[in-house]
């Protein structure tokens, strides 16, 4: 909090003070990741901002993941991982030992590389989160958590009437959309997605795009990809990671056309990755 | 130089003919054909071997399902059996078993008698050992438990003797027995008499299961009773005690225990546990819940808690398996959706990891069912004719156990016996065969949920 302001009034005139604070849903001040003694992300700072979405690209092996699971704490699950430095989700630091891990997870929900919905009912992933967090106070009111759950994804129309039936025997695409629907069901602030449609193909990707586009407007996003392509369709801003260093933030506009930086240039001309 | 070497090895591979094959592609066939031999000719020696043991055991033991009986009315003689004439429980009682002999002694003469059957050569005291010796004592029985009855004439279903009994069975011949102290080629003679007028039958011998161990000299009247309650009181503390202890210690050291020296040390001494030799058990059994703790002897409690003992690596090595089986995927779905560990674990992956857990369960049941070197040692072996009373008293009671009377039957001289435990056996395997079933049908209903 008290970091982010000194930034705000170092670099801006005092006037956009709070607009700027308004510009900022995530920020990361010198994050280090280390696995064992592998340094895996190296003073990492960057400020994402709130309703919008945000694109991670990079080479494997970059960090870009690794960084995304570090904003939810999913890294906390690996013995080996240690992280340094400060990220913050509305000024509060989610590093700070009395935050709990599965009360930050509620408010910052994940999408995952490959679609992995629980093999239950379709009605019961989605309604797993809300029971869990005890969102609805009855079943009614779960029923309504879930359908608009279930719209907000695009996936309603096509499940509606087999709301009982396993999430597992959907298509590729479906589940994807329904792991979304789970996530969104928890009404987070902040949706993390792990390059949510390497496993699906062209047409399920492009209606996870179109979401992904629907949603935008209520949630902060931040997904990784692999595809210059996904990233320049759906993000407003895009970062860069090479090497565990995060290279360039910058407009997704301008990172497609005229990145500021060599690396990213040769990135996206696909001259190394 | 190079080139022309590629080249030539270019130009064998063309003219190669895919159509007839090449030395190593035969020598390849060759060893695979082989090999699949091999493992035919391996599959076909168990098969073998266990067809010979079915067999073996069947025809040794389907017999003790089958057991002679005598029909007799016996009138139940107040001048001797109620000697003070006023149907006092006590007084009965005072009656002891020889007192009912000279009453069936006089029904059998009678029965002979009644028939027209002529006996040769017997006293009717020797007609007489025709019926077990466990006769009198089921007659009195039955009237300290019916004084009522007294002066009246009852049906009986009275056991043969063991050597009558093995006669129909082909196990005793009118040559053995013209050898034999305990029987004569002259009562064979009469119990095929007493077949001929309906009154000695060979039937379903129900006794067999619910009837307890006899001593040396009754084989007929042995039976299951006693050591089919005490296996199924011992499984019964060893599902209670193993399965959730085993669940939870898996559970702890698969998704919460920090990996370090020491829980590597728990994981060997638990894979060491597996393969400690069951007797050893038995020794701590004995050290620890008899000689320290005090249990009693022969008791289903002291060997639950030691077969519990036995089954806790097998589940948890199973139970582990099952849960590392489960995709981390799903921890992950669950955590991303803000579940606790202890909610991602009890709601996603223990139902998932639940087949896999209720096999590695009943597998560990099964081979405990079956274990005898550690019941020996904490005193299961004992001849136990008195029932286990009603748990949970029942299991501080002294009992037997099925697999313990196999090995005690085994033990005696009559060859009556032999018969008895190999039935003993086809009930044990019985049993094993159901607990198996369960465990398959088990996984197939957890399965069968998508």
């Amino acid at each position: 909090m008290n970091n982010l302001s000194n930034i705000t009034t170092t670099t801006m005139p005092a006037t956009t003070k709070v607009a700027a604070m308004n510009l900022s849903k995530i920020s990361a001040r010198d994050v280090q990741v280390y696995y064992g003694d592998k340094h895996a992300l190296k003073d990492v700072n960057i400020e994402i901002r709130p309703r919008s979405v945000t694109a991670f690209i990079g080479p494997s092996g970059c960090g870009k993941s690794t960084f995304l699971r570090c904003i939810n704490r999913m890294n906390d699950t690996i013995a080996s991982c240690r992280v340094e430095g400060n990220i913050a989700i509305d000024g509060e630091d989610i590093y700070d030992p009395k935050v709990d891990p599965v009360q930050l997870r509620a408010k910052v929900g994940m999408v995952f590389q490959k679609p992995n919905p629980f093999p239950k009912s379709i009605y019961e992933n989605v309604a797993y989160g809300p029971r869990i967090h005890g969102l609805a106070r009855n079943k009614s009111e779960l029923d309504d958590i879930v359908a608009s759950a279930l719209q907000k994804a695009g996936l309603w129309n096509e499940v509606k009437d087999r709301l009982e039936s396993p999430g597992t025997g959907l298509s590729g695409g479906q589940q994807q959309r329904l792991c979304i629907a789970r996530a969104v069901a928890v009404s987070p602030e902040v949706i993390l997605m792990d390059e949510p449609c390497s496993a699906l193909d062209p047409i399920a990707t492009a209606k996870v795009e179109e979401l992904i586009h629907e949603i935008r407007e209520n949630f902060t996003i931040v997904i990784v990809t692999h595809s210059m392509q996904q990233a320049a369709r759906v993000s407003q801003r895009t970062a860069m990671f090479h090497l565990g260093n995060l290279v360039e933030e910058n407009d997704t506009d301008k990172m497609f056309t005229n990145p500021d930086d060599q690396r990213t240039q040769d990135y996206i001309m696909g001259r190394f990755g | 130089m190079t080139v022309s070497v590629a080249g030539k090895a270019a130009n064998d591979i063309q003219t190669k003919s895919i159509l007839a094959p090449d030395a190593r592609t035969r020598r390849r066939n060759a060893a695979e054909a082989r090999f699949r031999l091999w493992g035919k000719l391996a599959v076909a020696l168990g098969v073998l071997a266990l067809v010979g043991l079915l067999l073996s055991i069947l025809s040794n033991g389907l017999s003790s399902f089958q057991q002679t009986y005598i029909a007799l009315d016996v009138y139940l003689d107040p001048a001797k059996l109620d000697k003070d004439g006023n149907r006092d429980p006590a007084s009965i009682a005072k009656v002891s078993t020889f007192g009912y002999a000279p009453v069936i002694e006089k029904a059998l003469s009678e029965a002979i008698a009644a028939k027209g059957i002529v006996v040769d050569g017997l006293s009717i005291k020797a007609a007489a050992e025709l019926i077990s010796k466990e006769a009198p004592a089921s007659l009195r029985n039955f009237v300290i438990a019916n004084p009522s009855k007294i002066g009246e004439t009852v049906s009986f279903n009275l056991l043969a003797s063991g050597r009558i009994d093995g006669y129909y069975k082909g196990r005793v011949t009118m040559e053995s027995a013209a050898l034999d102290r305990n029987t004569s080629p002259e009562q064979l003679r009469l119990a095929d008499k007493l077949k001929e007028a309906g009154l000695l039958a060979t039937r379903f011998n129900w006794d067999f299961f619910t009837a307890p161990d006899a001593s040396d000299t009754r084989p007929e009247a042995a039976g299951l009773g006693v050591a089919i309650l005490g296996s199924a009181y011992m499984m019964l503390i060893v599902l209670v005690l193993s399965l959730p202890l085993g669940v939870a210690a898996s559970i702890y050291l698969e998704e919460f225990a920090p990996q370090n020296r020491f829980t590597d040390l728990v994981e060997v001494n638990i894979a060491n546990l597996a393969a400690v030799p069951s007797i050893v058990f038995g020794i701590l059994g004995l050290a620890v819940f008899i000689n320290f703790a005090g249990l009693p002897q022969s008791a289903p409690i002291v060997g639950g808690l030691v077969l519990t003992l036995m089954t806790l690596p097998t589940i948890i090595i199973a139970t582990r398996a099952a849960l590392k089986a489960v995709p981390p995927s799903i921890r992950d779905a669950a955590l991303g959706v803000g579940a606790s560990k202890m909610q991602s674990i009890f709601h996603h992956v223990l139902p998932l990891a639940m087949p896999g857990i209720l096999t590695g369960t009943i597998i560990g049941l099964a081979q405990a069912l079956g274990e005898t070197a550690p019941l020996l040692l904490i005193g299961m072996v004992a001849f136990v004719r008195e029932f286990p009373g009603a748990p949970p008293q029942g299991f501080f009671d002294p009992a037997s156990a099925l697999p313990v009377q196999v090995y005690n039957w085994t033990q005696r001289g009559d060859p009556a016996f032999v018969e008895r435990a190999s039935g003993a056996i086809i009930v044990l395997l019985v049993f094993l065969v159901l607990m198996n079933l369960i465990a398959i049908i088990l996984r197939r209903r957890f399965e069968r949920r998508w």
